[in-house]
This record gives C-alpha cells, sequence and structure tokens, in this order.
C-alpha cells in the first residue's frame, strides 16, 4: 500500500538543487542561528525550525516567519558541520507555501516574488517602479512616501529609468518560458 | 587582450550606471575588453528562486547561451547575478537531464548551452586573470592614506565554490593595497546588506544596514568599497533612512572598487560615474595624487 510522505520528506523532495545533506542528520548545534544575521527577527531561529520540520509540525512551519525573513546570505550554509543548505531549505519553504498559498495575510514576501516574476516575464528585464504597488498594499502610505522619497531622489540622479526596459527577442523569451511551464496561449 | 561576455544586469543599466561606466575604463586600462551580452535577460536575482527553481535556470541559460556563442567565458559585475549564473552554469554541466529540458525550452531562441565557459565575478578578472602584479604597473595616483573598509557582503564569497577560503579571504584587501589604499580591520565585511530584505522585511534589512555601517565607522574607514550594485544601494541609498530611523548621523561614501581603481589609475571621476552618489565621494577624490 503506497504510503504518504511526512512532512520532512515533502520538505525534503522540495529541495532539488540543494546539494546539501538531508535535514534529518541536522544534530541541532544551533550554529546556523548563531550566524544568521536575522535571526533575532524570526519568531523560531533556523535550528528551531529544522527541528519543527523533523518533528513534522507542518502547521506551524507553515505558518513561521523564519524563512521569509532570510536573505539567502548562505552564511548558514558554509558553516553547518553536518553540511546542511539552510539556506536552500528557506527556498523550498518559501515556494511551498506560495503553491500552497499558506503565507500569512498581508505578508509581502510572496506578493514581492510574484510581481517580480511577473515583471521579468513581462520584460525579460526588471523594472523597480512596477514593484511600488507592493508598497502601498502592505506598508501604507507613509512608508510608501519614504519609499517614493528615495525612488525621486535617485530619478532626479538619472539612476532610475523613466520607461521599463525590456529585452528585443521577448516573442522567442517567452516561448521559451512556455516550454517550461505551460501557460496555455501565449 | 583578453575578452570576455559580459553580463551587466539590470541594476547596472541605470541604478548602478556609475558601476558599469568605472568598469569599461578600468578594464580598458588594463587589456581587458568586455563584449556586452547581445539582448540579454534578467538572471532572476534574488527573488525568482522563491517562486520556480527550473524557470529561474531556464533564464539564466539564456544569457550563458548567448555568451557561448559570442566565444568567451561570461564575466558578471554583480554579485548576485554571478552567483546565479555560476551555479546555473554548473547544475546545467553536471545534470544531463536539466541540460536536456532547458536546451529544448532554448531551442524557441534558437539557443543552445553546451556548457564550454567558466562564469566569473568581475573582481576575479582584475584578482585572478590580469593580476596584481599588472594592475600596480598601472597605478598613478595611489590612493595613499585613504581607509577603506572592504566590503564582501555574500554571494561574492558564498556559497563555496571550490574549496576557497569562505571565512577569512584576503583579495579584496589585496586589491585595495595595490590601489595604494589602507584596508581596514572591518569586521562585518561579510556580513550580509539585506538584499532583498529592504523590499519585504524593511526594519530587518535597515537594522543589518545600520550595523554595517556602524562597524566601518568604529574601524574608522573613510569609504566603504563594494563589489555589488544591491549592497552599494542599500548602503547608499538606505543611509539616510537609517539616520531617520535609528537617530544615526552617518554620512560616509560607499563606492564601487572600480570607481577606487580607476582613479588610482588617474580617470576623471566622472568618467568613473562620480557625482551621481547621494553621499558625496568629494572628499575621497583628494587621496588621489599623482605619484612623484
Ligand atoms: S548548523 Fe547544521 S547541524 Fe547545526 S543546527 Fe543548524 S542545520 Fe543543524
Ligand atoms: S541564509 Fe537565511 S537563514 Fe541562513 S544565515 Fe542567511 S539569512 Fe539566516
Amino acid at each position: 500500500m503506497a504510503t504518504k510522505p511526512s512532512f520532512s520528506e515533502e520538505v525534503s523532495n522540495l529541495m532539488h538543487a540543494s546539494h546539501g545533506n538531508p535535514l534529518k542528520t541536522c544534530v541541532q548545534c544551533g550554529t546556523c542561528s548563531g550566524t544568521c544575521p536575522v535571526a533575532e527577527f524570526m519568531d523560531h531561529t533556523p535550528r528551531c525550525l529544522i527541528g519543527m520540520i523533523n518533528a513534522n509540525l507542518k502547521e506551524e512551519v507553515l505558518e513561521s516567519n523564519t524563512f521569509w525573513y532570510c536573505a539567502s546570505c548562505f552564511h548558514c550554509t558554509v558553516r553547518c558541520p553536518k553540511e546542511i543548505d539552510i539556506a536552500g531549505l528557506m527556498y523550498s519553504l518559501k515556494r511551498y507555501s506560495i503553491w500552497k498559498h499558506t503565507y500569512p495575510e498581508g505578508a509581502i514576501g510572496p506578493v514581492f516574488s510574484e510581481t517580480f516574476v511577473k515583471s521579468i516575464l513581462r520584460s525579460g528585464r526588471s523594472y523597480e517602479p512596477v514593484l511600488a504597488p507592493t508598497y502601498i498594499f502592505s506598508y501604507g502610505v507613509r512608508e510608501f512616501l519614504n519609499e517614493a522619497h528615495t525612488a525621486t531622489n535617485l530619478m532626479l540622479k538619472g539612476r532610475l529609468p523613466v520607461l521599463p526596459p525590456r529585452i528585443k527577442r521577448l516573442e522567442n523569451f517567452k516561448k521559451m518560458a512556455n516550454k517550461i511551464i505551460p501557460m496555455g496561449g501565449a | 587582450m583578453r575578452t570576455y561576455s559580459y553580463f551587466p544586469g539590470c541594476s547596472l543599466e541605470k541604478m548602478a550606471m556609475s558601476y558599469h561606466q568605472s568598469a569599461m575604463q578600468t578594464t580598458n586600462k588594463i587589456g581587458v575588453e568586455l563584449k556586452e551580452i547581445e539582448d540579454w535577460n534578467c538572471c532572476g536575482a534574488t527573488t525568482y528562486f522563491h517562486v520556480d527553481e527550473l524557470l529561474a535556470y531556464t533564464l539564466v541559460a539564456r544569457n550563458l547561451a548567448i555568451a557561448e556563442k559570442m566565444g568567451h567565458d561570461l564575466v558578471a559585475p554583480c554579485s548576485a547575478c554571478y552567483k546565479n549564473t555560476y551555479f546555473g552554469s554548473a547544475y546545467l554541466k553536471e545534470d544531463q537531464d536539466l541540460s536536456d529540458h532547458i536546451n529544448y525550452a532554448l531551442e524557441a531562441d534558437n539557443l543552445h548551452y553546451s556548457g564550454s565557459i567558466e562564469v566569473k565575478h568581475l573582481m576575479e578578472v582584475f584578482v585572478d586573470d590580469v593580476g596584481l602584479e599588472e594592475i600596480k604597473s598601472k597605478i598613478t595616483h595611489p590612493l595613499e592614506g585613504l581607509r577603506v573598509a572592504p566590503y564582501y557582503g555574500c554571494q561574492i564569497v558564498r556559497p563555496r565554490k571550490d574549496h576557497e577560503d569562505v571565512e577569512n579571504p584576503q583579495f579584496f584587501e589585496d586589491l585595495m593595497s595595490t590601489v595604494g589604499a589602507d584596508p581596514v580591520d572591518f569586521t562585518y565585511r561579510l556580513r550580509c546588506c539585506g538584499g532583498s530584505l529592504i523590499i519585504t522585511s524593511r526594519e530587518a534589512a535597515l537594522s543589518l544596514v545600520r550595523d554595517l555601517l556602524q562597524s566601518a565607522v568604529y574601524s574608522d574607514a573613510d569609504v566603504i568599497a563594494t563589489a555589488c550594485p544591491l549592497c552599494q544601494t542599500n548602503l547608499e541609498c538606505y543611509q539616510m533612512t537609517v539616520n531617520r530611523e535609528f537617530g544615526t548621523d552617518f554620512s560616509i561614501p560607499i563606492m564601487y572598487f572600480t570607481q577606487l581603481l580607476g582613479l588610482s589609475m588617474g580617470l576623471p571621476p566622472k568618467k568613473l560615474g562620480i557625482g551621481t552618489e547621494f553621499v558625496s565621494a568629494d572628499r575621497i577624490l583628494t587621496f588621489a595624487k599623482e605619484k612623484v
């Protein structure tokens, strides 16, 4: 009879590109948490989160803000004595929660990621001002104006483009993306 | 003459134009030609991998394929572009299935990546390919007495690529000594600038930026040198925001290593894109004095 994979197996399977050792080998030494520059902002430290995954605490893990605070700095990854790719794990948890739509209401990380991806698929290049609406919805007006202030200064210094850049062979580019993820139509 | 396929990346088009200008000027001085990859696309930054890994590698592969067609190794000045492209290429080289699948998608743009080229960060071109001796011979205006905090950040050294020293790299210090400056003991030189957290988790990112600026000030640095447009933007464009939110009064210029290199080669500041920064770099210019 087929058995359903446990949450920790599911997460391990998601870590495609990660060449690190399995999460099961974690010895809970805490090197990753001690190294992480944003640990103080996370509700669970990286060590703790890995412990939770290994204990199959699925709901608690998905509710955690830990992986959305990860800056992908890879400091934990290069220091882990068990050679676990913790940064790679944080990426997989972001993907998992975007797919399953389990991220907390109002979280800006997933919205930002999705907006960013859409903007690249539309033009082939990234363009910061397109991302502005993410601010308004998630931060409120004051913070947005702060950002707008920075943006205006950048424009005045000629450091922000006025029009979104795009690549030339955009049609081929879109066809290429479609061969990887068929999106119908286009 | 050494020639490379050059992948500027989205930031260098405008935001970090000064990095692009100074890269072009300084490489030109040492007999290196950077040929821009024709019709390159975004590398996916640190964000794309949150959504879809396979598509992220496909984006990277398109640039690699064009670079390969041009017949030169790929060089990226942005640390995030470098890391994505480096590992994208490495995975494609070792995983035949991945390579087959992605090459099938690349056919849509009449491209193919066979994995015959290397991927380098711009700083590697200077330090490893050209070499410090050669660079030294081009220094006419050594930056004597300039205290530089060499800021590595993350992705130029991490994750580990080979057997390099990820805990105590020295190449940035060595390069700064070569231009005549004094690299200071900068405690947070390998710590993260926050990257895209500046958008998604602003409070956390601003505190990282504050810690970094503080660390540089403790070491009595005149300037922080960077090798990445994301680090430069976070440390410079958000310096005022940090001052506002934390009641600090930081005012430390953040310059690309290529700008410092250019000054030491006697290149005019304007050609190196100096003058478009928020925290003025004027004070730094006075250090570039002609050798007597
Ligand atoms: S550093 Fe590695 S072994 Fe230690 S707690 Fe973190 S993941 Fe586990
Ligand atoms: S990669 Fe993420 S979890 Fe690891 S140290 Fe950096 S911020 Fe912390």
